[in-house]
């Protein structure tokens, strides 16, 4: 046997069809003159927050090296795993990195890297156009983090840091 | 060979065309014509549907083919369609499955060869009546090929051999069956008032006296809602629902065959409209004015009286339209309940309301004209607030639950407190 629901009385005005329909109705033709939300996206885009977290850059220092000391602690702290990191040493005695790899296609953005980097080095962008049409091309080698020119994420309000 | 003598006599331009060679050729040119325009309107009808849903959304809708309104969207769209590979089925039964686009899409055109669509125009060979073919039977063959569009739904829900397809086009039976019984009571009326079945005639009888709309607006309302179930519109698309039959009984169709049922569904619109502006809304007659139905017919006249039914039928295609992107699907049983209990029963009931008023009048000595529609109007406002708000309790759309008895509710109360009480003294 069916289930049978107590039913609530409720007030013509609540249980009419028809009113609830001419409503709807007048709703959705004023609906169609409102202002359209889309973004035309190739011609239009987003402004981006300046905490977006995106594409990698590594910054460079003056002589257009990169300023990675090769500490070891954006691999340390990485969640997912995604940053290789071969540490070097030159004639005087100075770290750098001999491989520093970041795999696109694993990272979750989480912008550890660039909050934990002594060096202020490696940072998540504000960019988010990366596709590729393979996997290996979303590994970015030091040359290709070093040649980004989107700017930098900020990661936090400098002027408000506890986000008050 | 077209016999070039018949066509070069001049005839006089206001009297209607005598000759059978000349009545051919024009027949043909209007067929032409009509059928070109047809199709250009269910195409661009495709175009408009996306556009219009579009906005109620806050979207822009297609705007990259063809400009910044998308107007070769449709061309486009066709293209893809010829280009793409045409599937079938195993054990789909290969000659339903093919005929049954046809059939859907036949006999939405089929109806428009009785529409009138403008003042009859004068030419030199005479004055050329603009409708394919006037029928004296106008309103029945109407009535007789509208009920044909069901076979091309069943017939492509059963050739399919898919069960979606299958329970697509048994509801579509049902429902189709069910509501073209309250769409032929509902122009029952019409003719009750035009004591004719032509179309002509019946456009003539509102264009002296007042619009049917107005003169007949309950059977409008119901001839409205039965025609939105024709067609499968929203909210009585059930044979398609998407969110439970795929697409319902065309499912199993791609390509240009898919196209066909797509194409169809927009030229039951149009159809629908043109009925309902030329049944309701007085065809080609141009409001508050007499001039434009009265004898020297002019070419101006013509256009014009087209532009005004284009106008009546693209208004009831817009909101077709408008309605299919704000209401919500009905369910199956309230689909039936509507169907028999109420429609029909309104339809019905007005046929009676209003021949007993008719035959009041007519014995009182009030005559066809102003003071006659206007008894008619106050009827139908009388008749229709008895409906939409003393009746209309979540009865004409039936709510989702149904109604219980005080008696019911009281014992399952009871044993649900008795429950509580003895698994509080188990712990």
């Amino acid at each position: 046997m069916a289930i049978t629901v107590k039913r609530v009385s409720r007030h013509v005005e609540q249980t009419s069809y028809v009113k609830a329909t001419l409503q709807g109705m007048a709703s959705t033709l004023k609906q169609m003159f409102e202002p359209k939300v889309t973004i035309q996206y190739p011609e239009q885009r987003w402004e981006l927050s300046p905490r977006w977290r995106g594409t990698h850059r590594m910054l460079t220092k003056e002589d257009g090296k990169a300023r990675c000391v090769a500490c070891g602690l954006c691999p340390s702290v990485c969640p997912s795993n995604c940053i290789k990191l071969v540490p070097g040493e030159d004639e005087n005695g100075n770290r750098y990195p001999l491989v520093f790899e970041i795999d696109e296609f694993r990272c979750i953005f989480c912008g550890y890297c660039q909050e934990v980097c002594p060096e202020d080095a490696i940072h998540v962008g504000q960019h988010y156009e990366n596709s590729e049409y393979s996997r290996e091309g979303h590994v970015y080698d030091l040359e290709r983090l070093m040649a980004q020119t989107h700017p930098v994420s900020t990661l936090w309000d400098a002027t408000d840091p506890r986000g008050e | 060979m077209i016999p070039v003598h018949a066509l070069l006599q001049v005839v006089d331009r206001q009297a209607p065309i005598t000759g059978y060679t000349t009545y051919i050729v024009f027949s043909i040119i209007k067929l032409i014509i009509v059928f070109t325009i047809y199709m250009l309107s269910a195409a661009l009808l495709t175009l408009a549907e996306r556009k219009i849903s579009a906005w109620i959304q806050g979207r822009h809708g297609p705007n990259r083919v063809g400009g910044r309104g998308g107007w070769l969207q449709p061309a486009a769209d066709g293209v893809k369609n010829f280009m793409k590979e045409e599937t079938e089925p195993g054990n789909a039964s290969h000659p339903l499955f093919s005929i049954a686009p046809a059939l859907s899409f036949v006999p939405a055109m089929l109806v428009w060869c009785v529409i009138p669509f403008g003042s009859p125009l004068p030419t030199p060979w005479g004055r050329v009546d603009l409708v394919v073919a006037d029928l004296p039977v106008g309103f029945l063959f109407i009535l007789a090929i509208a009920s044909l569009g069901v076979y091309g739904i069943v017939l492509a829900g059963w050739a399919s051999n898919n069960k979606y397809s299958f329970l697509g086009g048994l509801r579509s039976s049902a429902q189709m069956v069910s509501y073209e019984v309250a769409l032929g009571m509902s122009t029952i009326p019409i003719i009750l008032l035009a004591g004719n079945v032509t179309m002509s005639e019946i456009i003539r009888q509102q264009s002296h006296s007042m619009w049917n709309v107005l003169n007949l607006t309950t059977a409008f309302v119901v001839f409205f809602v039965a025609a939105l179930a024709e067609n499968n519109r929203v909210p009585f698309d059930l044979p398609e629902a998407e969110s439970e039959l795929i697409a319902g009984y065309h499912t199993e169709y791609s390509a240009m065959k898919f196209s066909l049922f797509f194409i169809a569904e927009y030229a039951n619109m149009v159809t629908a409209g043109a009925l309902m502006a030329t049944l309701f809304l007085g065809g080609w007659d141009i409001p508050f004015t007499g001039w434009d139905n009265a004898a020297p017919y002019t070419v101006l006249k013509t256009i014009l009286t087209l532009g005004c039914f284009l106008t009546k039928t693209g208004f009831f295609v817009f909101v077709f339209i408008w309605i299919r992107w704000t209401l919500p699907r009905f369910r199956y049983d309230q689909l039936m309940s509507l169907g028999w209990r109420v429609m029909l029963p309104v339809a019905l009931g007005y046929i009676a309301v209003l021949a007993t008023t008719l035959l009041v009048l007519q014995a009182i000595g009030i005559h066809p004209g102003p003071v006659h529609s206007f008894i008619l109007l106050m009827e139908n406002i009388c008749i229709l607030l008895l409906l939409f708000v003393m009746v209309d309790e979540g009865r004409i759309v039936s709510p989702a639950y149904g109604r219980a008895q005080q008696a019911r509710i009281v014992r399952l109360r009871a044993r649900s407190a008795s429950r509580a009480v003895t698994e509080g003294a188990g712990k």
